[in-house]
């Protein structure tokens, strides 16, 4: 799809940006010390950490991917907004106050309080790391991804701008300057999308979502044996055809321009409906059905097939509230894509084929996480590991328990989860509404679900677009913040002054700190180039596993179990570290996605990695600790 | 470097029953959280089942969870608050 950049777009952003970097200014002659860097003083007010908490979490993942995924796979992608939230639970209940009482300015100051361990210190501090850097990757990733449709600037142009504004960020105030960005992106953001998701209900939907919307064309045909002979309409030509157990599409040419179409079955005749495809030829040639990118053939889609309200099928519904949006999908049927790849000759074909898909498999899971049709114990183990990872991940993470550090008191660390707890799941169910807008709006782009939310923002207007491309941004920025911090700390704090014993005044501590987050900024800079074209979500997921692998089980035990040791809480600690990112690199999508080799020759046979490793990082450290108890002693 | 906090505050009287608290309310939620994958994967058909105002079980249970950690967040808060306010006088 062909993406215009909008004047207002950019404008917004530069305002934001400069605003951004007038805050960063502003805090940086306040932030002479330690504290004053990793944790803003420990004076930031519960409400507004507790906002900044949704600017750190809300990540690029979070508004663009949950939004994405649910307007492509319908309720499938609600389940992360549930499993994510549903984390904050763990994080209030069990980590918040305690994490506040022991820790000073890292997650591995926590975890060390009452034993000095250097195991711990070095084990939390690259547990840290792995968790940040994996983090650090999709949001870069992400930003490239933005820039290039929306400011018209190459992929590494976004990854350095965003680098190099993220790196003035921390370096120049820290944990100051990053809450307040945090604070003001969060706080946008849940405002913004709550604007949309009014927009999407007073909208309603209709078979025909605007008056462009592209008229797929569906042609009679005549077959024999399996193969289409003839077509009933006289200007299209039989060009080409593939088969397999999957699928059977004919190549049609028209005018010298050749597009795929669908071969079905319909009454005993043979039918063959238009798809949207990408060919790739050898010689470095891109066509889009048939044409270059710049005929705008590759139309966006997404739209109803069949409305049912009260009984009767009708053309548009009209506003709806918001019960009554999510109940009218319920009963009436969307048009998906459904994508499938093969050669044709020397040419890489991609075709995606409409998959008219009732509101009923829509609304709850099934249609991506396989726990009903088409499921195996294997799918279902999949789906368990899934939720499992994202309950307990959430209050694992290092750049969010930071967090923790930057309030009064243990009765605000508290206070401020809630606020966290009611405006992230506020934001969530938003969430819903607006990727199921999406999947409706004809905006689709089939070539990148990421972009739905905005699309579907351009789809009410240019401003709208233009404020949540704007905020989008600052969604990088927020988080990508909050991560550099953590990874900061790590370094500086963690590894320098801890591990290796690294003498350092407290300006001396300060200035560490602002070169690790230039070192660290300048490395994501280059892994979000190099990165180029990752699946984000696999790194979320597996920032995600390895955070409730490696940490989690850490952290439950001390506060929950005396009989835990220095060396079990480290042992846990790379038992979940080694565990988690073993099953991930040897999973069937890993080997698909990441590869590019058969997924059936992967040796584990499954995709997430929790519901193993999880335990497993529990069990090594009780039967360290049980078997190192003589040296507590 | 000393890891102790980064601020200084008051003896906390209520924190072991703040602790208890939050434990057993963590339970409870994650309970609640365990029977939505459970009924996915025993019975995922249930989850079309149309529940209340025309929502099916799966946006019924799903929205529940969201909301049952913002309730239980605030209880939590009012009880430990109460609690602290008791405790330490």
């Amino acid at each position: 799809m062909i993406y215009e950049a909008s004047p207002f777009a950019i404008g917004l952003f530069i305002a934001f940006v400069l605003a951004v970097l007038g805050i960063s200014s502003y805090f940086a002659k306040k932030t002479q010390s330690s504290k004053g860097y990793y944790a803003a003083g420990g004076t930031i007010h519960w409400g507004v950490n507790g906002i900044a908490f949704a600017g750190d979490y809300l990540s690029a993942a979070s508004f663009l991917g949950i939004c994405g995924m649910i307007a492509f796979d319908g309720y499938d992608g609600f389940l992360y907004s549930i499993g994510y939230l549903a984390g904050w639970v763990v994080a209030l209940f069990v980590v918040a106050e305690p994490l506040k009482r022991f820790g000073k300015y890292t997650f591995a100051d926590a975890l060390d309080y009452k034993f000095g361990s250097k195991g711990i210190q070095l084990t939390a501090a690259i547990s840290t790391l792995i968790v940040s850097l994996c983090y650090l990757i999709p949001q870069m990733v992400g930003a490239g991804d933005l820039v290039t449709p929306l400011l018209g600037l190459p992929h590494y142009a976004g990854v350095v701008l965003v680098g190099a504004i993220v790196i003035f960020i921390v370096a120049t105030a820290g944990m100051t300057s990053t809450t307040y960005v945090q604070f003001i992106k969060g706080g946008l953001l849940i405002i913004f999308s709550t604007i949309l998701t009014i927009c999407v209900l007073k909208n309603g939907f209709s078979l025909k979502p605007s008056e462009n919307y592209h008229d797929f064309k569906t042609i009679q045909a005549t077959a024999a044996e399996g193969t289409v002979t003839a077509i009933a309409d006289p200007s299209y030509k039989i060009a080409g055809a593939f088969k397999d157990a999957k699928g059977h599409y004919v190549k049609l040419e028209n005018g010298g321009v050749n597009t795929w179409w669908q071969v079905s079955e319909k009454d005993g005749q043979t039918m063959l409906k238009e798809t949207l495809s990408i060919t790739k030829a050898a010689d470095g040639v891109v066509l889009y059905n048939g044409e270059p990118k710049t005929a705008r053939k590759f139309f966006p889609v997404g739209n109803a097939s069949k409305i049912i309200v009260d009984g009767k099928e009708v053309e548009k519904t009209g506003g709806l509230g918001p019960f009554e949006y999510l109940s009218t999908i319920e009963k009436s049927e969307v048009v998906r894509f459904g994508k499938a790849a093969f050669a044709d000759g020397k040419d890489k074909v991609t075709v995606w084929r409409q998959n008219p898909t009732s509101g009923k498999e829509i609304m709850r899971p099934g249609l991506k996480f396989k726990v009903d049709k088409g499921s195996d114990f294997l799918s279902k183990l999949n789906f368990v590991s899934l939720m499992i990872a994202l309950f307990f991940g959430t209050s694992a993470l290092p750049h969010i328990l930071i967090r923790y550090y930057t309030v009064p008191s243990p009765k605000d660390a508290r206070k401020s989860t809630i606020v966290a707890i009611g405006s992230i799941g506020f934001f969530y169910i938003l969430t819903l509404f607006m990727g199921l807008g999406a999947m409706l709006s004809g905006v689709l782009d089939l070539e990148s679900s990421n972009m739905s939310a905005p699309l579907l923002a351009k789809y009410f207007g240019i401003t709208l677009f233009s404020v949540i491309s704007a905020i989008a941004f600052a969604t990088v920025l927020g988080t990508v913040s909050g991560l550099i911090v953590a990874a900061s700390g790590a370094v500086a704090h963690d590894l320098m002054s801890n591990f290796m014993g690294i003498q350092m005044t407290d300006k001396g501590q300060v200035k560490a700190g602002k070169i690790s987050a230039i070192v660290v900024g300048c490395i994501a800079i280059l892994l979000g180039i190099l990165c180029k074209g990752m699946n984000v979500s696999f790194l979320v997921g597996l920032a995600f596993a390895v955070a409730a692998s490696a940490n989690l089980p850490a952290i439950i035990m001390l506060l929950f179990w005396k009989k835990t040791t220095s060396k079990g809480i480290a042992a846990s600690i790379v038992v979940g570290i080694i565990s988690a990112l073993g099953i991930i690199l040897l999973s069937p999508s890993t080997y698909a996605d990441l590869y590019g080799l058969p997924a059936a020759q992967a040796p584990i046979p499954l995709d997430n990695p929790g519901i193993i490793s999880i335990p497993l990082s529990f069990i090594t450290l009780v039967v360290v600790s049980l078997f190192t108890q003589k040296e507590k002693a | 470097m000393a890891h102790g906090p980064s601020t200084q505050w008051g003896e906390d009287r209520a924190s072991e029953y703040k602790s208890k608290l939050g434990v057993y309310l963590f339970i409870f939620y994650t309970l609640v959280y365990a029977g939505f994958i459970v009924i996915n994967v025993v019975s995922p058909k249930s989850m079309g089942v149309i529940v209340v105002a025309g929502l099916n079980l799966a946006c019924v249970y799903g929205f529940g969870l969201i909301i049952l950690a913002i309730t239980m967040g605030l209880i939590y808060n009012y009880m430990c608050s109460q609690q602290e306010y008791k405790m330490n006088k």
